[in-house]
Protein backbone atom coordinates (compact mmCIF):
# COMPACT_ATOMS: atom_id res chain seq x y z
CA UNK A 1 0.00 0.00 0.00
CA UNK A 2 0.62 3.75 -0.42
CA UNK A 3 1.56 5.75 2.83
CA UNK A 4 2.37 9.47 2.67
CA UNK A 5 5.01 9.64 5.40
CA UNK A 6 6.27 13.11 6.14
CA UNK A 7 4.76 14.27 3.18
CA UNK A 8 6.58 11.70 0.53
CA UNK A 9 4.75 8.69 -0.82
CA UNK A 10 6.27 5.30 0.23
CA UNK A 11 5.21 1.88 -0.56
CA UNK A 12 5.37 -0.62 1.98
CA UNK A 13 4.05 -3.73 3.11
CA UNK A 14 3.94 -2.98 6.66
CA UNK A 15 0.59 -3.00 8.65
CA UNK A 16 1.37 -1.67 11.89
CA UNK A 17 2.29 2.04 12.73
CA UNK A 18 5.41 0.59 15.10
CA UNK A 19 6.55 -1.99 12.80
CA UNK A 20 6.66 1.33 9.94
CA UNK A 21 8.69 3.64 12.87
CA UNK A 22 11.27 0.44 13.26
CA UNK A 23 11.35 -0.37 9.42
CA UNK A 24 11.76 3.15 8.75
CA UNK A 25 14.77 4.01 11.56
CA UNK A 26 12.68 5.31 14.06
CA UNK A 27 12.42 2.79 17.04
CA UNK A 28 14.78 4.33 19.35
CA UNK A 29 14.44 7.89 17.69
CA UNK A 30 12.41 10.19 20.23
CA UNK A 31 9.56 11.23 18.21
CA UNK A 32 6.22 11.61 17.78
CA UNK A 33 3.56 10.20 15.37
CA UNK A 34 -0.09 11.65 13.64
CA UNK A 35 -2.06 9.74 11.47
CA UNK A 36 -4.46 11.52 8.95
CA UNK A 37 -4.45 14.44 11.91
CA UNK A 38 -5.31 12.15 14.79
CA UNK A 39 -2.56 12.12 17.51
CA UNK A 40 -1.13 8.35 17.93
CA UNK A 41 0.48 8.24 21.31
CA UNK A 42 3.84 6.19 21.87
CA UNK A 43 1.30 3.05 23.32
CA UNK A 44 -0.85 3.12 20.99
CA UNK A 45 1.61 2.37 18.15
CA UNK A 46 1.80 -1.35 18.23
CA UNK A 47 -2.38 -1.67 17.38
CA UNK A 48 -2.45 1.09 15.26
CA UNK A 49 -3.19 -0.88 11.65
CA UNK A 50 -2.68 1.31 9.02
CA UNK A 51 -4.45 1.68 5.58
CA UNK A 52 -3.71 2.66 1.83
CA UNK A 53 -3.45 5.87 1.52
CA UNK A 54 -2.66 7.36 5.43
CA UNK A 55 -0.88 10.15 5.77
CA UNK A 56 2.11 9.29 8.38
CA UNK A 57 3.76 12.35 10.57
CA UNK A 58 6.71 12.02 12.74
CA UNK A 59 8.27 14.22 14.04
CA UNK A 60 11.10 14.95 16.58
CA UNK A 61 12.19 18.12 18.48
CA UNK A 62 12.98 20.94 16.39
CA UNK A 63 14.47 24.45 17.15
CA UNK A 64 11.83 27.16 18.26
CA UNK A 65 10.48 30.87 19.82
CA UNK B 1 8.40 36.81 42.48
CA UNK B 2 5.35 34.68 40.44
CA UNK B 3 5.76 31.30 40.04
CA UNK B 4 4.66 29.44 36.96
CA UNK B 5 1.98 26.74 37.41
CA UNK B 6 4.18 26.28 40.76
CA UNK B 7 7.42 26.46 39.30
CA UNK B 8 9.50 28.83 40.55
CA UNK B 9 12.37 29.96 37.74
CA UNK B 10 15.54 31.60 38.58
CA UNK B 11 15.31 34.33 36.59
CA UNK B 12 12.81 36.07 34.10
CA UNK B 13 14.74 35.32 30.95
CA UNK B 14 13.03 32.72 28.47
CA UNK B 15 15.34 32.27 25.47
CA UNK B 16 14.46 30.32 21.78
CA UNK B 17 16.11 27.91 20.24
CA UNK B 18 15.82 28.73 16.87
CA UNK B 19 18.09 30.69 14.39
CA UNK B 20 21.71 30.56 15.93
CA UNK B 21 24.59 30.00 13.28
CA UNK B 22 25.23 26.95 14.41
CA UNK B 23 24.28 24.37 17.33
CA UNK B 24 28.15 25.24 19.30
CA UNK B 25 26.63 28.90 19.11
CA UNK B 26 23.38 28.15 20.57
CA UNK B 27 24.80 26.42 23.16
CA UNK B 28 27.27 29.20 24.02
CA UNK B 29 24.11 31.43 24.18
CA UNK B 30 22.61 29.92 26.49
CA UNK B 31 25.05 29.64 28.95
CA UNK B 32 25.92 32.83 28.54
CA UNK B 33 22.01 34.03 29.02
CA UNK B 34 21.38 32.15 32.43
CA UNK B 35 18.12 31.49 31.02
CA UNK B 36 15.66 29.55 33.08
CA UNK B 37 13.45 28.12 30.18
CA UNK B 38 14.31 27.04 26.56
CA UNK B 39 11.46 27.51 23.93
CA UNK B 40 11.47 24.11 21.72
CA UNK B 41 9.67 23.12 18.66
CA UNK B 42 8.56 20.15 16.74
CA UNK B 43 9.18 19.63 12.86
CA UNK B 44 9.30 16.56 10.62
CA UNK B 45 12.32 13.96 11.20
CA UNK B 46 13.84 13.67 7.81
CA UNK B 47 14.75 9.94 6.79
CA UNK B 48 18.39 10.25 7.16
CA UNK B 49 20.20 13.35 9.35
CA UNK B 50 18.08 12.87 12.26
CA UNK B 51 18.67 16.59 13.15
CA UNK B 52 16.13 15.83 15.65
CA UNK B 53 17.72 13.98 17.86
CA UNK B 54 21.24 15.69 18.33
CA UNK B 55 18.97 18.84 18.95
CA UNK B 56 17.33 17.01 21.69
CA UNK B 57 20.60 15.91 23.54
CA UNK B 58 21.78 19.44 23.22
CA UNK B 59 18.49 21.19 24.64
CA UNK B 60 18.96 18.21 27.27
CA UNK B 61 21.82 18.76 28.39
CA UNK B 62 21.78 22.73 29.05
CA UNK B 63 19.39 22.16 31.93
CA UNK B 64 16.98 24.52 31.57
CA UNK B 65 13.20 23.93 31.71
CA UNK B 66 11.79 22.92 28.69
CA UNK B 67 8.72 24.90 26.94
CA UNK B 68 7.77 23.51 23.73
CA UNK B 69 5.67 25.72 21.14
CA UNK B 70 2.96 25.33 18.91
CA UNK B 71 4.09 27.53 16.61
CA UNK B 72 2.93 27.65 12.93
CA UNK B 73 -0.56 26.06 14.05
CA UNK B 74 -3.09 28.23 12.21
CA UNK B 75 -6.12 26.26 13.38
CA UNK B 76 -6.96 24.95 16.97
CA UNK B 77 -7.25 21.54 15.45
CA UNK B 78 -3.95 21.61 14.24
CA UNK B 79 -2.54 23.23 18.00
CA UNK B 80 -4.42 20.74 19.72
CA UNK B 81 -2.99 18.20 18.00
CA UNK B 82 0.86 19.49 18.06
CA UNK B 83 0.15 20.31 22.14
CA UNK B 84 -0.43 16.45 22.28
CA UNK B 85 2.77 15.57 20.37
CA UNK B 86 4.74 17.87 22.25
CA UNK B 87 3.82 16.63 25.61
CA UNK B 88 4.82 13.08 24.63
CA UNK B 89 8.30 13.86 22.91
CA UNK B 90 9.34 16.56 25.55
CA UNK B 91 7.77 15.04 28.93
CA UNK B 92 6.20 17.90 30.31
CA UNK B 93 2.47 19.81 30.60
CA UNK B 94 3.62 23.10 29.59
CA UNK B 95 3.23 24.05 25.92
CA UNK B 96 3.32 27.65 24.45
CA UNK B 97 0.39 27.92 22.76
CA UNK B 98 0.62 29.89 19.66
CA UNK B 99 -2.48 29.85 16.70
CA UNK B 100 -1.93 32.54 14.14
CA UNK B 101 -4.39 34.56 12.99
CA UNK B 102 -2.54 36.47 10.59
CA UNK B 103 0.09 36.43 8.45
CA UNK B 104 1.77 39.62 7.97
CA UNK B 105 1.93 40.79 12.03
CA UNK B 106 1.96 36.44 13.21
CA UNK B 107 -0.76 37.92 15.79
CA UNK B 108 -2.81 35.61 17.28
CA UNK B 109 -6.14 34.49 16.35
CA UNK B 110 -7.40 35.48 20.08
CA UNK B 111 -10.66 33.46 19.20
CA UNK B 112 -9.17 30.13 18.00
CA UNK B 113 -6.39 30.54 21.15
CA UNK B 114 -9.06 30.92 24.13
CA UNK B 115 -10.87 27.78 22.72
CA UNK B 116 -7.34 26.05 22.02
CA UNK B 117 -6.39 27.27 25.77
CA UNK B 118 -9.81 25.44 27.03
CA UNK B 119 -9.64 22.28 25.70
CA UNK B 120 -5.65 22.07 26.77
CA UNK B 121 -6.38 22.82 30.08
CA UNK B 122 -9.15 20.85 30.81
CA UNK B 123 -6.96 17.87 29.36
CA UNK B 124 -4.34 18.77 31.77
CA UNK B 125 -2.09 21.16 30.07
CA UNK B 126 0.11 24.03 31.79
CA UNK B 127 -1.24 26.22 29.18
CA UNK B 128 1.00 29.69 28.31
CA UNK B 129 -0.70 31.56 25.64
CA UNK B 130 1.37 34.11 23.03
CA UNK B 131 -1.67 36.74 23.38
CA UNK B 132 -2.22 40.26 22.68
CA UNK B 133 -2.46 43.08 25.32
CA UNK B 134 -6.23 43.03 25.29
CA UNK B 135 -7.98 42.51 28.78
CA UNK B 136 -11.21 41.08 27.71
CA UNK B 137 -9.20 38.49 25.59
CA UNK B 138 -7.50 37.97 28.93
CA UNK B 139 -9.83 37.30 31.48
CA UNK B 140 -11.38 34.85 28.87
CA UNK B 141 -7.84 33.15 29.02
CA UNK B 142 -7.65 32.71 32.64
CA UNK B 143 -11.63 31.52 32.41
CA UNK B 144 -10.37 29.09 30.29
CA UNK B 145 -7.76 27.45 32.82
CA UNK B 146 -4.92 29.82 32.23
CA UNK B 147 -2.56 30.55 34.97
CA UNK B 148 -0.16 32.21 32.87
CA UNK B 149 -0.45 35.37 30.23
CA UNK B 150 2.10 35.95 27.29
CA UNK B 151 1.20 39.22 25.63
CA UNK B 152 3.62 40.22 22.40
CA UNK B 153 5.32 43.43 22.83
CA UNK B 154 5.16 43.65 19.15
CA UNK B 155 5.53 41.55 16.29
CA UNK B 156 7.02 38.37 16.25
CA UNK B 157 10.64 39.24 15.08
CA UNK B 158 10.32 42.64 14.53
CA UNK B 159 12.31 43.93 17.13
CA UNK B 160 10.26 47.06 17.90
CA UNK B 161 10.41 46.60 21.41
CA UNK B 162 7.03 47.35 23.90
CA UNK B 163 4.82 49.03 20.91
CA UNK B 164 1.82 49.61 23.69
CA UNK B 165 3.33 50.53 26.98
CA UNK B 166 -0.48 51.80 27.80
CA UNK B 167 -1.95 48.60 27.19
CA UNK B 168 0.37 46.14 28.99
CA UNK B 169 0.72 48.83 32.07
CA UNK B 170 -2.90 48.46 32.24
CA UNK B 171 -2.81 44.83 32.26
CA UNK B 172 -0.60 44.46 34.90
CA UNK B 173 -2.41 46.32 36.69
CA UNK B 174 -5.58 44.12 36.06
CA UNK B 175 -3.97 40.87 36.43
CA UNK B 176 -1.59 42.05 40.05
CA UNK B 177 -1.35 38.24 40.47
CA UNK B 178 -0.95 36.77 37.61
CA UNK B 179 2.26 35.61 36.21
CA UNK B 180 2.73 37.70 32.78
CA UNK B 181 5.29 37.16 30.46
CA UNK B 182 6.21 39.48 27.46
CA UNK B 183 6.77 37.47 24.78
CA UNK B 184 7.73 38.53 21.10
CA UNK B 185 8.69 41.83 19.59
CA UNK B 186 11.95 42.53 21.80
CA UNK B 187 14.86 43.96 19.58
CA UNK B 188 17.13 45.41 22.60
CA UNK B 189 18.37 44.76 25.77
CA UNK B 190 17.15 48.07 26.82
CA UNK B 191 13.42 47.34 25.83
CA UNK B 192 13.82 44.24 27.92
CA UNK B 193 14.57 45.96 30.95
CA UNK B 194 11.75 48.57 30.26
CA UNK B 195 9.38 44.98 29.94
CA UNK B 196 10.48 44.21 33.60
CA UNK B 197 10.44 47.81 34.97
CA UNK B 198 6.72 47.83 34.01
CA UNK B 199 6.61 44.36 36.95
CA UNK B 200 6.44 41.87 33.91
CA UNK B 201 7.66 38.29 35.76
CA UNK B 202 9.73 37.22 32.26
CA UNK B 203 10.41 38.00 28.59
CA UNK B 204 10.49 35.66 26.00
CA UNK B 205 12.89 36.07 23.34
CA UNK B 206 14.51 34.90 20.51
CA UNK B 207 15.70 36.61 17.43
CA UNK B 208 17.21 38.99 18.94
CA UNK B 209 19.91 36.84 20.12
CA UNK B 210 19.91 34.37 17.35
CA UNK B 211 20.50 37.30 14.76
CA UNK B 212 22.40 39.48 16.88
CA UNK B 213 27.03 39.38 15.24
CA UNK B 214 27.80 37.80 18.57
CA UNK B 215 24.54 35.75 19.97
CA UNK B 216 26.35 35.16 22.74
CA UNK B 217 27.61 38.68 24.04
CA UNK B 218 23.90 39.54 23.13
CA UNK B 219 22.20 37.06 25.47
CA UNK B 220 24.72 38.21 28.11
CA UNK B 221 23.71 41.75 27.66
CA UNK B 222 19.96 40.92 27.90
CA UNK B 223 20.76 38.94 31.18
CA UNK B 224 21.65 41.61 32.34
CA UNK B 225 19.07 44.08 31.41
CA UNK B 226 16.41 41.80 32.68
CA UNK B 227 17.97 41.54 36.32
CA UNK B 228 18.69 45.08 36.47
CA UNK B 229 14.77 46.04 35.26
CA UNK B 230 13.72 43.35 37.65
CA UNK B 231 15.34 45.09 40.47
CA UNK B 232 14.29 48.33 39.57
CA UNK B 233 10.40 46.72 39.66
CA UNK B 234 11.02 45.16 43.27
CA UNK B 235 12.89 48.80 44.22
CA UNK B 236 9.92 50.75 43.18
CA UNK B 237 10.81 52.84 41.27
CA UNK B 238 9.84 56.78 41.87
CA UNK B 239 6.84 58.62 40.24
CA UNK B 240 7.83 60.86 37.19
CA UNK B 241 6.44 64.62 37.18
CA UNK B 242 6.30 67.58 35.02
CA UNK B 243 8.22 69.73 36.55
CA UNK B 244 11.81 70.03 37.93
CA UNK B 245 12.55 69.18 41.65
CA UNK B 246 16.07 70.18 43.22
CA UNK B 247 17.37 66.95 44.58
CA UNK B 248 20.20 68.99 46.51
CA UNK B 249 18.94 70.73 49.64
CA UNK B 250 18.25 74.35 49.38
CA UNK B 251 17.95 75.08 52.82
CA UNK B 252 21.48 76.61 54.16
CA UNK B 253 22.36 77.44 50.51
CA UNK B 254 25.00 80.45 50.80
CA UNK B 255 23.89 83.81 49.55
CA UNK B 256 26.63 85.26 47.23
CA UNK B 257 25.12 87.68 45.31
Amino acid sequence: MILQINGEPVDVQIDTLADLLVARGFGEAKVATAVNGQFVPATARADFVMSDGDRIEVLAPMQGG
Amino acid sequence: MRDFYGTTLANGFMLGSAQYPSPAILADAFKRSGASVATVSLRRESGQDRAGQDFWHLIRDLGVHILPNTAGCHSVKEAVTTAHMAREVFDTKWIKLEVIGEEDTLQPDVFGLVEAARILSEDGFQVFPYTTEDLVVADRLLHAGCEVLMPWGAPIGSGLGLNNIFGLRAMRAHFPDVPLVIDAGLGLPSQAARAMELGFDAVLLNTAVAKAGDPAAMAEAFATAIRAGQLAAIADPMEPRDMAAPSTPVIGKAFLE
